[in-house]
């Protein structure tokens, strides 16, 4: 190893000062919308739920089991039977009724979408804590929604089960039969 | 708290004791250091831990395994992934599971460049503590573009959940060959970059050369791994001398300092972080199609037993000793972490050294307190 002369490391220093000086700032600043830093699309933001067009009703049948393997319990569902479903509008026969989660004790882990058997949990996009109210990070169920449309939206997002999680009421047994 | 005097033996002065931290900044995190100060030179040092202390190894045993991993994210909060790998490397020899091929290669890609990133925060930070500011804004860039990799494949920049037991999470995005190839590319010449402007800077070298010098056997006698032992001489990384998931394949070398100072500590890791990018490029040119991820269950039972697997975290050597009773919970999980082994060096490399020098010691033992509290 050579030891260069107090001169030489002074001016490396300031060559690498003037090459910063000469370019563009990249620096975002945060809170303007249109200077955040863009995100990928598989980023993990809060969950959300995410809403069926087909028979416009959530996707969510209020199983449990994502509130079961939560690591933090950050959740709470509750589920009810599916008015529409007795219409014969929906193939789901339960409907979630409330769901709650508590997105300042959610670790953003992602375990409730890889449990979830109806593509009815996402991480959405969503990812800043700070509200005006007082117990605002702890979302209902229409918020959920909210925040798994916008999801939705931009990310054109589709189940991926879309045959067996489909809200379309099956075809009537009878003709399986006489088939 | 007990008060230490002593007299001074060079005059009849008492020794003054300063208090640095918790709340310091070069501690990198919550750590105190009870100096004695004779003058200028330090008498003895006291480190005191515990404030970032969360209990991590008693809430596994009330966690499932595949919660687990989450909680080994916060371990060590610099070198996630490398956490993640050593948890599930030791459920999966405890299950007997075989991780498919294209989930080791894409393992080893994300945990060689989670070793650069935490080893470029290094250097930034270093050169903070030393008392030059640029470093730190070049190490943080080089960090960014890991980091935005990272996002891009897992969806989360630090407390990723990506390594599961049995494989990966899901597969990696369609460009990401292409992007860890222009990663590399540009890790290449950052390094290079931050190497010219603070390796042979010589302010740097008249803070760093020789100052807490700890020889090899002396390192070894205290626990101390990972580059801090390397810089000791002692040839030892456990991705060699104990290869574990798919090291054996790769050609590498491991970088050895000579004198054991601080500034072979920093050399060390700045030449790791060289060593990281040729294992990256062979394991990118020979990445497997496949599956990604073991059949496991979802809720996992371990057979009754213990078991024990050390892996080379950026830190040091990093094992996890787990004993499971059968059931979906684990025993007791117990994390040998190395900057807690690498602290207790810390007292020895500081002895008579000028009080200036007791952060510059400090930072090029690169401690994390997440992981030295657990």
């Amino acid at each position: 190893m050579k030891i260069q002369s107090p001169v030489v490391g002074f001016i490396n220093g300031l060559m690498v000062t003037i090459r910063s000086t000469l370019r563009r700032p990249v620096t975002a600043e945060y809170p303007a919308i249109e200077k955040r830093l863009p995100l990928s699309n598989r980023y993990m933001g809060f969950p959300a739920l995410t809403w069926d067009y087909d028979v416009e009703e959530p996707y969510c049948t209020g199983c449990m089991v994502c509130v079961r393997e939560c690591p933090t319990q950050c959740m709470s569902a509750q589920m009810k039977d599916n008015p529409q479903h007795e219409k014969g509008l929906s193939r789901r026969r339960k409907i979630i009724e409330s769901f709650e989660i508590n997105l300042g004790r959610c670790i953003l882990c992602g375990i409730c979408v890889d449990v979830c058997n109806f593509d009815a949990i996402e991480m959405s996009h969503e990812y800043e804590l700070s509200k005006y109210q007082r117990n605002a990070n702890r979302v209902n169920l229409n918020q959920l929604l909210d925040m798994g449309v916008v999801y939705q939206n931009k990310l054109q997002w589709t189940p991926k089960q879309p045959q067996k999680n489909s809200g379309i009421p099956l075809p009537p047994k009878q003709s399986e039969d006489s088939s | 708290m007990q008060v230490h005097q002593q007299v001074s033996e060079y005059s009849d002065a008492i020794d003054l004791m300063v208090n640095m931290g918790p709340q310091h900044p070069s501690t990198h995190g919550v750590f105190r250091l009870v100096i004695w100060v004779d003058g200028e030179r330090i008498v003895k040092v006291e480190p005191h831990i515990g404030y970032l202390h969360r209990g991590s190894e008693k809430i596994c045993e009330s966690e499932q395994y595949s919660q687990i991993v989450t909680l080994f994210d916060r371990l060590d909060y610099v070198g996630n992934l490398n956490n993640e790998l050593a948890f599930c490397l030791a459920v999966e020899k405890l299950t007997e599971t075989v991780v498919p091929e294209r989930a080791e290669y894409i393992r080893v890609i994300l945990c060689e460049l989670n070793r650069i990133a935490s080893h470029m925060l290094f250097y930034g930070v270093y050169g903070l503590d030393a008392g030059a500011t640029t470093p730190m804004l070049y190490g943080f860039r080089e960090r960014e573009r890991v980091q935005e990799l990272f996002e891009s494949v897992t969806g989360a920049r630090m407390m990723h959940n990506y390594i599961r037991i049995g494989g990966v999470k899901e597969d990696v995005p369609d460009d990401f060959d292409e992007n860890v190839l222009v990663l590399l590319d540009h890790l290449k010449r950052g390094i290079d970059e931050c190497d010219r402007l603070l390796s042979q800077n010589e302010m740097f070298l008249a803070r760093t050369k020789g100052v807490g010098i700890i020889t090899g056997e002396d390192a070894l006698d205290y626990g101390v791994t990972g580059p801090a032992l390397r810089a000791s001489g002692v040839i030892e990384d456990v991705r060699v001398t104990d290869p574990y998931s798919i090291y054996s394949r790769f050609d590498f070398g491991i970088p050895v300092g000579s004198n054991g100072d601080c500034w072979d500590r920093y050399y060390v890791r700045v030449e790791e972080m060289r060593e990281s990018i040729k294992i990256v490029e062979q394991a990118i040119s020979d990445i497997p199609n496949g599956d990604i991820s073991a059949k496991v269950r979802r809720i996992i039972r371990p057979p009754v037993g213990e078991v024990f697997v050390r892996t080379e975290s950026p830190r040091g050597d990093l094992g996890v000793f787990l004993v499971s009773d059968g059931s979906d919970k684990p025993y007791r999980v117990k994390v040998r972490p190395p900057s807690f082994a690498n602290l207790q060096a810390l007292e020895y490399m500081l002895k008579d050294t000028y009080i200036a020098d007791a952060v510059l010691v400090l930072g090029s033992i690169d401690i994390i307190m997440g992981e030295v509290d657990r």
